[in-house]
């Protein structure tokens, strides 16, 4: 079975704030690291490999740097990886991303099974996955929780998880799926698996390598949304105290609660 | 389209104008500055570096004509033969926003046997039910669903489609906007719309450590995603939405997911994944008082935690334990109950969205971290405030 990750490289922490004086984001020395997400997704890769046989290729988009992410996969024990790298691509909204991700995807060909992570740490949509299954015209399947078998070559049986259910399903390859954290435990990159790969070549694909070089299509503009501005959430409230009494207190609580809407139905 | 120019040569610090893009997207090749793959269009870098980066519109881009998608359509979500009450969350918002704009508001229904359904979306008061109600659709799988959605939005031509960031939601829209080459915004906390139909989205990002204002100015539909709870429940309202009925043929129904089997989850939620947490601790004086507390806590949907003196008393299970030397949790409400506020407890749960604390000594220091602090008694305030839940309508519709 070949196998392509698509992984993603997100800043070190999400504890990024906003100056609230100049509007600038503050993120001095936030290193860049794989988003955890993907982890579980190369683990998938990984035990299907070894249960099936076949590759294991990762793939990502971003600036040159993000290669980092591409030798840690190697660690873990990808075979091979591609890296999508263009000024052309920069401002890409969640559609030109997954549409760039989808013709990096078309170049390398010959895939039974595309895996991502739930999300990334950054953008934290959990939209790519789906998006990029319909620009190849491929089935797919999000939340996936556990890989059951693989059923006569063909099909993929797995479970998900759905409000308040577990659904079992069979997924015919070639397929997209996006595996939730915890599906396994990921393994700890290996140092000597980093000696051992240390001169493979990472293969980075510029735009005029794909299929359409039309560059409306990518980047900022092949992106139908705009970020007007970016600005810090509103402050918490300040503390209070209430000593009105007990019934008073019970009265002020439930219109609290009515009015945050925690006394709505709850599934 | 509209792009980012540097006038290097109008630069005076270059390292303090690369510092000030937070994406890192400003590289210098020792001659000129540019922009990198890593930009997100924040503009930023042209609103505080005095002219050096400039942002420039393409006039030559092709406009849209607006006029030609109108309305704005919810696409419902059904879980087990009812309506999903994110569904009616929607509606309520969408015909705020239709009010602004003077547009109709539609349902778009997909599954099967959806007739008991109509009533309770009618309630929340939209123009319109389309309902495409097949067999097939009785279970979630992505590519007939995504052939319906295509159906309608050729049909109806919406301006905008809000669906529930759910499970579901958040599979589908994103497999629809793509097939439309259509903006998508996640998990928009805030919606308004502008007079020629823009919808304004405000969405976190980061954590929740910075808010994206972001417009789909060009391109319909505008698709955004919104989570439960997020807007309020509409008033109910008298029933008035036409209904129309649309089916797939056959050859639009394949699909390459198998539907095996279903199973309801395991309750085994631990108090980390609860939204809602009410704590006793060691101000109760039997361990049959757990059990009011408890009630408080099934009542909002939440979970029972304890501090570590109720778990050493052996009244309340040790899964339970919040603190150092328990979980750590982040709910959105946590409400303490007679617990006085440790250092190593607060530790536990600091991080919650909102802290509610009762305590009849007003020098606990559990008021230090608390949001609300109500200085009373527990054995008054809880059965109270049960009472009030109980008797007060929990749903508006």
């Amino acid at each position: 079975m070949n196998i392509i990750v698509c992984i993603k490289q997100v800043p070190g922490t999400a504890q990024v704030e906003i100056d609230e004086k100049t509007g600038v984001l503050k993120r001095d020395g936030v290193p860049a690291k794989m988003n955890p997400f993907d982890l579980f997704a190369i683990e998938s890769a990984m035990r299907l490999k070894e249960k099936f046989g076949g590759r294991v290729t990762a793939l990502t988009m971003g600036p040159p740097q993000a290669e980092k992410v591409l030798r840690e996969a190697f660690m873990m024990g990808v075979d091979e990886a591609f890296l999508l790298s263009d000024r052309k691509f920069g401002g890409a909204d969640v559609l030109a991303t997954s549409y760039t991700i989808s013709q990096g995807i078309r170049r390398i060909g010959g895939y039974d099974l595309i895996i991502c992570g739930k999300q990334t740490t950054d953008g934290d949509t959990a939209q790519v996955g789906a998006e990029l299954a319909e620009f190849l015209g491929i089935p797919h399947l999000t939340g996936v929780t556990a890989l059951l078998d693989l059923v006569g070559g063909s099909k993929l049986k797995v479970e998900a998880e759905i409000p308040l259910h577990v659904v079992e399903l069979q997924i015919v390859l070639p397929c997209l799926i996006t595996v939730e954290k915890g599906i396994f435990e990921p393994r700890l990159p290996s140092y000597r698996r980093k000696l051992a790969t240390a001169d493979r070549k990472i293969t980075c694909l510029t735009m005029a390598d794909l299929e359409d070089t039309n560059e409306k299509h990518y980047g900022l503009n092949g992106s139908p949304t705009q970020v007007q501005r970016i600005f810090p959430p509103a402050a918490k409230a300040e503390k209070e105290i209430w000593n009105g009494g007990n019934a008073e207190s019970a009265d002020r609580l439930y219109a609290l609660l009515k009015d945050k809407r925690f006394l709505t139905e709850l599934r | 389209m509209p792009k980012i120019i540097i006038h290097t040569e109008k630069a005076t610090d270059i390292q303090a104008l690369i510092a000030l893009c937070p994406f890192g997207a400003i590289e210098y090749n020792g001659k000129e500055l540019s922009i990198n793959a890593a930009c997100r269009m924040c503009r930023l870098c042209c609103k505080k570096s005095g002219g050096v980066c400039e942002y420039v519109e393409d006039e030559n881009a092709a406009r849209i004509d607006k006029s030609l998608w109108q309305g704005i359509t919810v696409a419902a979500e059904m879980v087990g033969g009812q309506v999903h009450p994110v569904t009616l969350e929607l509606i309520g918002k969408a015909r705020e926003l239709a009010a602004k704009t003077n547009q109709k508001v539609s349902c778009l229904v997909v599954g099967y046997q959806l007739e008991n359904c109509i009533d309770a979306i009618n309630a929340a008061g939209p123009d319109e039910i389309i309902l495409y109600d097949q067999p097939e659709f009785e279970h979630f799988r992505a590519e007939p669903f995504c052939a319906a959605w295509e159906d309608y939005i050729n049909f109806a031509r919406p301006s905008v489609m809000l669906v529930g960031g759910t499970s579901v939601g958040r599979s589908l829209a994103p497999r629809v906007a793509a097939r439309f080459h259509a903006g998508l915004t996640a998990d928009c906390t805030m919606l308004d719309i502008q007079p020629n139909t823009d919808l304004d989205q405000i969405r976190p990002a980061y954590g929740g450590n910075i808010m994206a204002h972001i417009r789909t100015p060009n391109h319909r539909p505008q698709f955004a995603t919104v989570r439960y709870k997020i807007f309020s429940m509409p008033e109910k309202t008298a029933p008035h939405a036409k209904i129309i009925r649309r089916s797939l043929s056959a050859d639009k129904l394949v699909s390459g997911i198998e539907f095996l089997n279903l199973r309801r989850k395991q309750n085994e939620r631990g108090i980390e994944d609860a939204d809602v947490i009410v704590v006793a601790g060691r101000g109760l004086k039997k361990p049959e008082d757990i059990a009011m507390i408890q009630e408080l806590a099934t009542l909002l949907g939440g979970e029972l935690g304890s501090t570590r003196a109720m778990v050493e008393t052996g009244w309340i299970d040790p899964k339970r334990q919040i603190g150092l030397s328990g979980r750590t949790v982040k709910p959105k409400l946590i409400i303490t109950c007679a617990v006085s506020g440790a250092v190593q407890f607060a530790a536990g749960m600091n991080g919650s969205e909102l802290i509610v604390a009762i305590n009849t000594d007003p020098e606990a220091p559990i008021f230090n971290i608390a949001h609300i602090g109500i200085v009373g008694d527990v054995y008054e305030i809880v059965p109270r405030l049960i009472e009030k839940i109980k008797n007060g309508e929990r749903n508006l519709l």
